[in-house]
């Protein structure tokens, strides 16, 4: 049985990965190299993250003890980005 | 992405292209005028359950026969009909499709009915010419579109015109899967055939203009001028060794129709 024709469906892409972050808050820990901190999730969880651009471009300044928010990529749970600083 | 079969999967999909290839084969016997396109469907169902396997186009998206019976300007898809009757003159082409263990097989061959002009025999070796080129196009590390180039050629270069609304395509475990083979396009494009491919390729061919027009039963298409067509067809492997026919016996050597 012939197959009738069908022009090629552009590829929808499966959503914005960026869009699926999970955003916890988190307490920092000790700072590393390279604007890199280590941070205590509430489950107790480390994880490494590093400062987010729009926080360096305003000169904000993170210091352990700090309570953060932290965005923890949907592909590697133990990496996240710092984007907020709290009170 | 094109699934590529092994060895024992092929071996399955040649036992349906056997029953495909025997249905066929009685069903031409049976093409002499007065016949009726509904006579040749219940044949055709008949011998299906002789061989105990199942008839692929019955039920497939709504398609309510075994058979494909598309006579003169029908190019594919006609549905059998108790009241049309063959005449003398007349062309008819049979698309018939099987699935055992699994695995689809498709085939089809054009039949005149009787005696029929000259000119229309020519369609019909032309069309059969298009699909003995584009069967041996069909090697490993040749482009998708060489095949279809290769049956644009032949029948352009014969004055006849290619059907465009409707393509070839992959076969295996499902009737269609990937890739849409048209029977027109330049050379080079397209993905690499690669051993374990399995095509369906069938060239329909219009005797005048090449477009299309669909019927009420919103399954038939036929040409919008009136035109003969034709339309065979072939499940056809890409092997190391070439281009294995698996909808015919080994032993038959020869054009594919």
């Amino acid at each position: 049985m012939a197959k009738k024709y069908q022009k090629e469906k552009k590829r929808t892409d499966d959503g914005n990965p960026k869009e699926d972050a999970i955003e916890v808050m988190a307490t920092v820990i000790e700072p590393l190299p390279n604007a890199m901190f280590r941070v205590e999730l509430e489950n107790k969880h480390q994880v490494l993250a590093h400062i987010s651009g729009k926080m360096r471009k305003n000169f904000i300044r993170i210091l352990p003890g700090d309570k953060v928010a932290v965005e923890l990529s949907p592909y590697d749970l133990t990496r996240g980005r710092i984007v907020y600083r709290y009170k | 992405m094109i699934v590529c079969k092994s060895a024992a999967e092929l071996e399955k999909m040649h036992r349906a292209g056997l029953v495909v290839w025997d249905v066929l084969k009685a069903l031409r016997e049976r093409v002499t005028p007065g016949v009726s396109t509904m006579d040749l469907e219940r044949f055709a169902e008949r011998r299906t359950a002789e061989h105990g396997v199942r008839a692929a186009f019955k039920g497939y998206l709504g398609y309510p026969c075994v058979l494909c019976t598309s006579v003169n300007s029908e190019i594919v898809h006609g549905i059998p009909d108790e009241h049309r009757k063959l005449r003398a003159g007349d062309v008819v082409s049979i698309d018939y499709g099987a699935e055992v263990d699994g695995f689809f097989g498709d085939a089809a061959v054009t039949v005149p009915v009787g005696e029929i002009a000259p000119e229309v025999e020519r369609l019909l070796r032309v069309t059969r010419e298009a699909l003995a080129r584009a069967v041996e196009k069909a090697r490993p590390g040749n482009r998708l579109s060489d095949i279809s180039a290769a049956v644009q050629r032949c029948v352009e270069e014969n004055g006849f015109s290619v059907v465009r609304e409707f393509v070839g395509h992959g076969i295996g475990t499902r009737m269609h899967e990937e890739p849409q083979l048209p029977n027109y396009g330049e050379p080079g494009r397209g993905p690499r055939l690669q051993e374990g491919m399995v095509l369906a390729i069938e060239p329909m061919v219009s005797a005048g203009a090449p477009a299309v027009k669909m019927l009420g039963n919103n399954w038939t298409a036929v040409t919008a001028d009136g035109s003969l067509a034709a339309h065979f067809e072939h499940t056809v492997a890409v092997t190391a060794n070439g281009p294995w026919i698996l909808t015919r016996p080994r032993e038959v050597n020869g054009p594919p129709w």
